[in-house]
């Protein structure tokens, strides 16, 4: 097992290069340059004071030696500081705004597969049935529906009409004053609206696979010799099917993490949420390249990270990909 | 049974077929279907309620939804069929090279394909989108430059398994170079999965259009797309509840109707792969 682990990390290493190269070439390669931004609308702005501040970003350096020197202070972590006005070094600013980020994901992805596992059990186990005819209709409007829109439609009926949710950052004005309990319960109110969004794409992908896959197992040998020595239909299904079923999905969950991951973009602008998306996208708009690179980087190593986690935790699963 | 015998018996490919025909349609007649000029203003008649002169209401300048809407069918297709056009030309080249070579040349390929998957893609997305100018033509690029990886995939699985076959070996017996066996002899045989993937492709780029233009760096205004009325839809949230409405409801159906037509073609194509 250690064995497969140590392999799967010098895999990554390729890749790790692969990315942080991207991200540069991507960056650096499109027009325009972060000091027009802050000299452009300033009359005062001499050439020379172009150049010194192309100087101190080191933008008049070749793109090699800007990547390998980016490089270096990458590994320890050093990724710069922000082009904005507070200077502030670009991994503090990224990893206050972690937390809340992973916190969203992580219980949106709970949120999917606490909905999706049953719901494509039943569908699978039923097929044909008027649930899974209704479910699957669901399922595609869910695959259709764009995630910014049902924000905004639910954002009028709980937070405007019902005025059950707010509808804009993660706590209360009020927030510091509340009792501890209240205080909970206050986060909890405004982070139910952005984790069911963040999850309601992946509960109807989910659910499909399942399905899917689930009437893939039913097919088998081993379950017909199951029902045949006489188990009951609930030991076949939860206990056999179930199981074989949802090997792949461990992968899948892996894969699905860059896709919650800029989601958040959205959901964290629309929201307001003080998240990394929400960091990205005003860094974004206000070129702020260091930012901009670190996010990139780190939303990709996230995901590297991710894709191991889930390929040791089905080599754990199954013991035939150990083999290989 | 052949194709079309099974796609017209499927109700929901039918009924997806019914959509993008529809959208079309609007979108080729615009300048007849819409009932005013999507660009004019008129300040006496601000964010007015859906009325029998603005049916679908007016946005915030005082302009026709309805027309506004009509218009931006043709953003939503334009972007959908030319960023899918590039992401599938990519990945049938790459997908082809190396499904057809294998070897270095096949690992090198596949090895960019899992560092361009490993990055969040509306994060690339954005990040080259905001560098360039939001132009439609910079979205219709950077979306098929960014998602080119499925496919490539796809391809180059079919062509590993279509370049032992013996038509293959017919082909190369009688002499014929590596680029005709690829481009004329299995590719064809390929092609019926990349439309399926194509289909799904074009859903998925009107959806990263509407995304970008409704965050503010997609189609500028006054352009009008589906995701950029949706941007004053949520800034006028609590009184107009029409301008945010009606241009997801668009988005929402035209998607959907790809998507069952591209579930329908698969289905029709090879029933056993029914899901």
């Amino acid at each position: 097992m250690l064995n497969y682990i140590l392999r799967r990390l010098i895999f990554m290493v390729p890749l790790l290069i692969g990315i942080t190269i991207i991200c540069f070439a991507v960056i650096h390669l499109a027009p325009g340059s972060p000091t027009d931004l802050q000299t452009q609308m300033n009359p005062r702005a001499s050439a020379e004071v172009k150049e010194r501040l192309r100087a101190l970003y080191e933008l008049d350096k070749p793109l090699h030696e800007q990547y390998l020197s980016w490089l270096k202070k990458i590994v320890v972590l050093d990724l710069g500081n922000s082009f904005s006005p507070d200077g502030r070094p670009v991994a503090d600013k990224i990893l206050e705004r972690i937390p809340i980020t992973i916190t969203i994901n992580a219980l949106s992805l709970g949120l999917i597969i606490a909905v999706a596992l049953p719901v494509g059990v039943a569908s699978a186990v039923r097929r044909n049935s008027l649930f899974d005819k209704i479910t699957t209709v669901l399922v595609f409007v869910g695959f259709a529906m764009p995630t910014f829109w049902l924000a905004l439609l639910l954002m009028i009926l709980f937070g405007i009409h019902l005025g059950w949710l707010p509808i804009s950052g993660i706590r209360s004005l009020n927030y510091e004053y509340l009792p501890p309990f209240s205080a909970f319960a206050d986060l909890v109110k405004h982070l139910i609206l952005p984790v069911f969004l963040s999850a309601f794409g992946g509960i109807a992908g989910f659910s499909r696979y399942i399905r899917s896959n689930m009437l893939e197992v039913i097919r088998q040998d081993y379950i017909t010799t199951a029902r045949a020595k006489g188990l009951s239909e609930r030991t076949v299904i939860y206990k056999h099917a179930l199981r074989n079923a949802l090997l792949p999905v461990i992968t899948i969950l892996g894969l699905s993490v860059p896709g919650l991951i800029g989601g958040s973009v959205i959901f964290e602008t629309i929201f307001a949420i003080p998240g990394m998306g929400q960091l990205f996208y005003m860094s974004v708009m206000s070129r702020d390249y260091p930012v901009i690179m670190g996010i990139l980087v780190i939303g990709a190593v996230l995901t590297l990270v991710a894709n191991l986690l889930a390929d040791v935790c089905y080599a754990l699963a199954d013991p035939r990909i150990r083999v290989q | 049974m052949d194709f079309w015998t099974r796609f017209k018996k499927n109700k929901l490919a039918l009924g997806g077929s019914f959509i993008v025909v529809l959208f079309f349609v609007v979108s080729i007649f615009a300048p007849l279907l819409s009932p005013h000029d999507p660009g004019e203003i008129n300040l006496q008649n601000v964010l007015a309620p859906p009325s029998a002169d603005n049916p679908l209401g007016t946005d915030e300048l005082g302009r026709d939804v309805l027309s506004r809407m009509v218009w931006g069918s043709r953003i939503s297709l334009k972007v959908g069929f030319a960023s899918t056009g590039i992401a599938i030309l990519i990945g049938i080249v790459l997908g082809a090279v190396a499904g057809y070579y294998g070897g270095w040349v096949d690992s090198f390929i596949m090895r960019a394909v899992d560092i361009m998957l490993c990055f969040p893609t509306f994060f690339l997305i954005l990040a080259v989108i905001a560098f360039l100018e939001p132009s439609i033509w910079n979205i219709m690029a950077i979306i098929g430059l960014t998602g080119w990886m499925g496919i490539t995939r796809l391809v180059r699985a079919d062509f590993i398994s279509l370049k032992e076959r013996e038509f293959v070996q017919a082909a190369r017996a009688i002499g014929a170079g590596d680029m005709r066996i690829i481009f004329i002899h299995i590719l064809p045989n390929a092609m019926a999965s990349i439309l399926v993937a194509a289909t799904f492709g074009i859903a998925g780029a009107i959806l990263t259009e509407s995304a970008l233009s409704f965050l503010g760096i997609g189609v500028q205004p006054p352009t009008p797309s589906w995701g950029n009325i949706l941007t004053a839809g949520k800034d006028n949230i609590d009184i107009a509840w029409w301008l945010s409405f009606f241009p997801g409801l668009a988005i929402l159906l035209t998607v959907l109707g790809y998507n069952l037509l591209g579930e329908g073609i698969r289905d029709s194509l090879d029933p056993r792969l029914r899901g």
